[in-house]
């Protein structure tokens, strides 16, 4: 018997266990007891799907139809139910990436934890409760005593995904599978969790399992690295032999995707006209009630702002920092509580909607996720001819505009009659971007218009973002949680915690040279920030690093 | 939750005046003279006016909403112009029947619904699924009546298994009173087994695709606890909320069922009040229903926060 953990032997996963089908093509990997293997792959590469086949979780309809995966020389894929519901949280575990869903809201968290122990082990009651706040101690859980009877909703994510955790680990299994832990956590969230993974895989001597699309993830915790492409496996390395020496073009392209740290030079005219401002922008919630009154929330507290004609400001942050609130006051889809808002020269913070309907064409914005920002049932050319004609445009003139426009960021103009579910997400966000574009706006602002998107697509969209300014002008208000994305687009940023505005000015300084204790911590939380993936070796051996812009690829 | 209990009554307090009033012109506005009917075909024109003035009805409108509302306050709420016995007697003792039948109901059917809920959702796509979806659909297509004589047809006549009609309330003994009672609750169960089965079919469909029930999966949890513990709590709330309804709505009016069955309940006294135009009567079963309805959904929403920690009123 070979002395691997766990062994994935020619692995199939099939729609319906239909072999047309495949969505997982023949995987081999092999992880050895303790080691930290990275599966890293885009959106459709397969990995998740083999972390659920290994935990015996997969969705009915996907069928694992050949291959084997071998836990310490035991077959899983032919295992009774009752065998796998005993391996798992006894010999492998599994943690997701949402830990905001992967919890039951209505239970408290100790008793969510103590379950586990409830069917793996004899432990007495009071033995399953000593035992699972020791676990929430060996987490790091701030006042245990208090947090044990805790319901999910009133924990931060970070929090959660440490309950997650402490779940996982309490019996001890010799495998983790970590499912984007942390993708959904802020950075400097991310950054404690991934050191929380590091250490009790030390303490316990688990193998894991670690599934990200992040290289800068992957560059923090990997030891080993397996490289996933539409379910077949690109290339397995250790993890400096893979971001040194890539052996194939598609690890190759993914290393160039991802955004660097590097800011790129600013835009060079400073002079441009300012084409939108702020002016001590506030946004108070709460603060009425019927009969007692509601905790008052600043959401956003004295925000001054300026975003001159063709230039991009980032406003950068965590969540509840407050950057999608300053962007819904500008858009004035929510209304400020007071502070200036000036597109052009008409202040439009506390204008009447009625009046506001013909600035609004000026301004646009892109959202998250174009999978729901667009009608599904309407043709993509009815949403991005709804504004023009709402404008009073000729029906005519507003279709031939939206096929100039699907061109102009390139799609075919044909697609005008195709909906939303017929693109994938890189493109669903092209025709988002072409929706906003349509009515001739000066500002554009992006609500973290890249975040979901694979990084390859990522590069594209930011790209295509760049050049849309070049040819138009447009002062792009860019809203990102994610720094590296910030160094590759903005000319100036703003960096917000709390509702206020911690750091502001231009991007090579502020990301390059940051002056506020919030900035720096939010930098040095970035993972993959000694790395510069794009030339294929660390920062340290590119010489002076911070100053020397990235090679476009 | 005590700040929020009071405010919710509170807030009742117009909802019932609106509905005091809307009942009240309602009354005056549909045609029929009450006085007609009271003094029959061969009554004469001064006849009537008597019996007008006796019953108020020549007051202006106002006058004589200030004064039901009023008597409504010092707990009068009138005297039935047919039978002339006190509207509350009259309420008071066709409350028993109907409140049995709603007990009896609910309690049975959520006993079978709630289960074969859970378990259609879980078995989704086979057999015992469509099994379940078929009852719900002939329980919502086929009317009550038509259940009611075929149960009255087999059970009674044929098997004599149960008598055809008739109540006896439950301090004549709890056999007698189930015996009674049992065919009317099989009747109406069918109809909320199909509602209950249905909504805990759906809500379950949903929660089983949440990550919290592959969570408890991957724990190793065996299926009935991912089932009873993870998932049907989380479906407490929608199929709380349909039971509460379904509860209010028997209270409020199964005419059909206590026809068919010949039970003295609260849809028949209701039936019968409009039928005579019997006002004081019709006024005082409408209010009491709104008032339950009220009372019910203010039961819901406590039951909310106690099934969900999330919800919180402030």
């Amino acid at each position: 018997m070979s002395d691997n953990l766990l062994e994935i032997e020619n692995l199939r996963i099939a729609l319906n266990g239909d072999p047309e089908q495949e969505v997982v093509k023949g995987l081999d990997m092999e992880i050895k007891p303790g080691q930290t293997m990275c599966l890293v792959g885009e959106s459709g590469s397969g990995k998740s799907l083999t972390a659920l086949a290994t935990m015996g979780l997969l969705p009915k309809v996907l069928v694992p139809h050949a291959g084997s995966i071998r836990m310490k020389g035991e077959e899983l894929l032919t295992a009774t139910p009752q065998r796998l519901r005993k391996l798992r949280a006894t010999a492998m575990s599994m943690i997701f990436q949402e830990p905001m869903t992967a919890l039951n809201p209505v239970a408290r968290v100790g008793a969510q934890i103590e379950e586990v122990l409830e069917f793996h082990s004899d432990m007495s009651q009071s033995q399953r409760k000593r035992r699972a706040m020791e676990m929430m101690e060996a987490v790091h859980l701030p006042d245990v005593d208090k947090m044990y009877r805790s319901f999910p909703h009133q924990l931060s994510g970070g929090q959660r995904q440490r309950i997650m955790i402490a779940m996982a680990l309490i019996m001890r299994p010799q495998l983790l599978i970590a499912d984007e832990p942390t993708t959904a956590l802020d950075v400097t969230t991310q950054a404690q969790i991934l050191s929380l993974i590091r250490e009790l895989r030390e303490e316990q001597g688990t193998a894991v399992m670690f599934i990200t699309h992040d290289m800068g993830v992957v560059s923090e915790i990997a030891e080993d690295v397996t490289v996933l492409k539409l379910g077949e496996v690109m290339e397995t390395q250790p993890l400096d032999q893979l971001l040194r020496h890539p052996q194939t073009d598609y690890t190759r392209d993914l290393l160039r995707s991802v955004p660097s740290h590097v800011p790129r030079a600013a835009s060079p005219d400073s002079s441009e006209k300012v084409v939108l401002s702020t002016q001590s922008l506030c946004k108070t919630y709460g603060g009425s009630g019927f009969i007692f009154k509601s905790r008052e929330v600043n959401a956003a507290q004295d925000v001054s702002l300026a975003l001159q004609h063709g230039r991009t400001l980032g406003i950068v942050g965590e969540s509840g920092s407050g950057k999608s609130t300053v962007a819904r006051c500008i858009m004035r889809l929510i209304d400020p509580t007071s502070g200036q808002i000036m597109v052009g020269d008409e202040d439009i913070a506390q204008m009447h909607q009625r009046d506001l309907k013909a600035r609004r064409r000026k301004i646009q914005i892109v959202f998250q996720d174009p999978m729901r920002s667009l009608n599904p049932r309407r043709e993509i050319g009815e949403s991005i001819i709804e504004g023009p004609l709402n404008f009073g445009v000729p029906r005519a003139k507003a279709v031939e505009r939206a096929r100039e426009l699907l061109e102009l960021v390139g799609l075919p103009a044909s697609a005008v009659d195709r909906f939303p579910h017929q693109f994938s997400g890189g493109q669903r966000q092209r025709i988002a971007i072409a929706r906003a574009l349509a009515v001739d706006p000066d500002i554009l602002v992006a609500d973290e218009a890249v975040s979901a998107l694979d990084v390859s697509v990522q590069a594209q969209v930011l790209d295509l973002l760049a050049e849309l300014q070049k040819r138009l002008g447009l002062g792009i208000l860019f809203i990102t949680h994610d720094l590296g994305v910030a160094a590759q687009i903005c000319d100036e940023v703003m960096v917000m915690q709390h509702g206020r505005v911690v750091e502001y000015g231009p991007a090579g300084r502020v990301l390059g040279d940051p002056r506020e204790e919030y900035t720096k911590a939010l930098i040095s939380a970035a993972p993959g920030r000694h790395w510069d993936f794009a030339n294929f070796r660390p920062f340290s051996e590119s010489g002076r690093a911070a100053t020397s812009a990235p090679p476009s690829a | 939750m005590f700040g929020y209990i009071v405010q919710r009554i509170l807030a009742a307090v117009p909802v019932m005046g609106f509905v005091a009033l809307f009942v009240f012109l309602m009354l005056r506005l549909t045609p029929g003279d009450p006085a007609a009917i009271i003094a029959g075909d061969t009554a004469t024109p001064e006849q009537l006016q008597r019996i007008r003035e006796a019953l108020g009805l020549n007051d202006p409108l106002h006058i004589q909403f200030i004064t039901w509302i009023g008597n409504l306050f010092q707990g009068d709420f009138g005297t039935s112009v047919i039978s002339g016995k006190p509207v509350i007697e009259l309420i008071a003792a066709r409350m028993e029947p109907t409140i049995s039948l709603a007990l009896t109901t609910i309690i049975l059917s959520v006993l079978i619904a709630v289960p074969l809920g859970v378990i259609a959702a879980w078995k989704h796509g086979t057999l015992i699924d469509r099994f379940v979806m078929l009852i719900s659909v002939l329980g919502f297509s086929v009317p009550v009546f038509v259940i009611g004589y075929l149960m009255i047809s087999l059970f009674s006549m044929q098997l004599n298994w149960f008598p055809v009609q008739g109540f006896r309330p439950i301090g004549d003994g709890l056999g007698q009173f189930l015996h009674r009672i049992a065919l009317p609750t099989f009747t109406l169960t069918l109809l909320y087994i199909a509602l209950i089965a249905r909504i805990t079919r759906t809500s379950m469909l949903e929660i089983l695709g949440d990550d919290y029930i592959r969570t408890a999966r991957a724990k190793g949890l065996p299926e009935r606890l991912v089932l009873m513990r993870h998932a049907l709590r989380n479906c407490s709330v929608p199929i709380i909320t349909v039971i509460g309804i379904g509860f209010a709505l028997i209270i409020s009016g199964v005419v059909v069922t206590e026809s068919v069955f010949n039970l003295p309940g609260l849809g028949r006294l209701t039936v019968d009040a409009v039928l005579a135009r019997d006002y004081p009567v019709i006024q005082a079963v409408i209010l009491l229903a709104s008032l339950i309805y009220v009372v019910i959904n203010l039961l819901i929403d406590i039951a909310y926060v106690l099934l969900d920690p999330r919800i919180r009123y402030s």
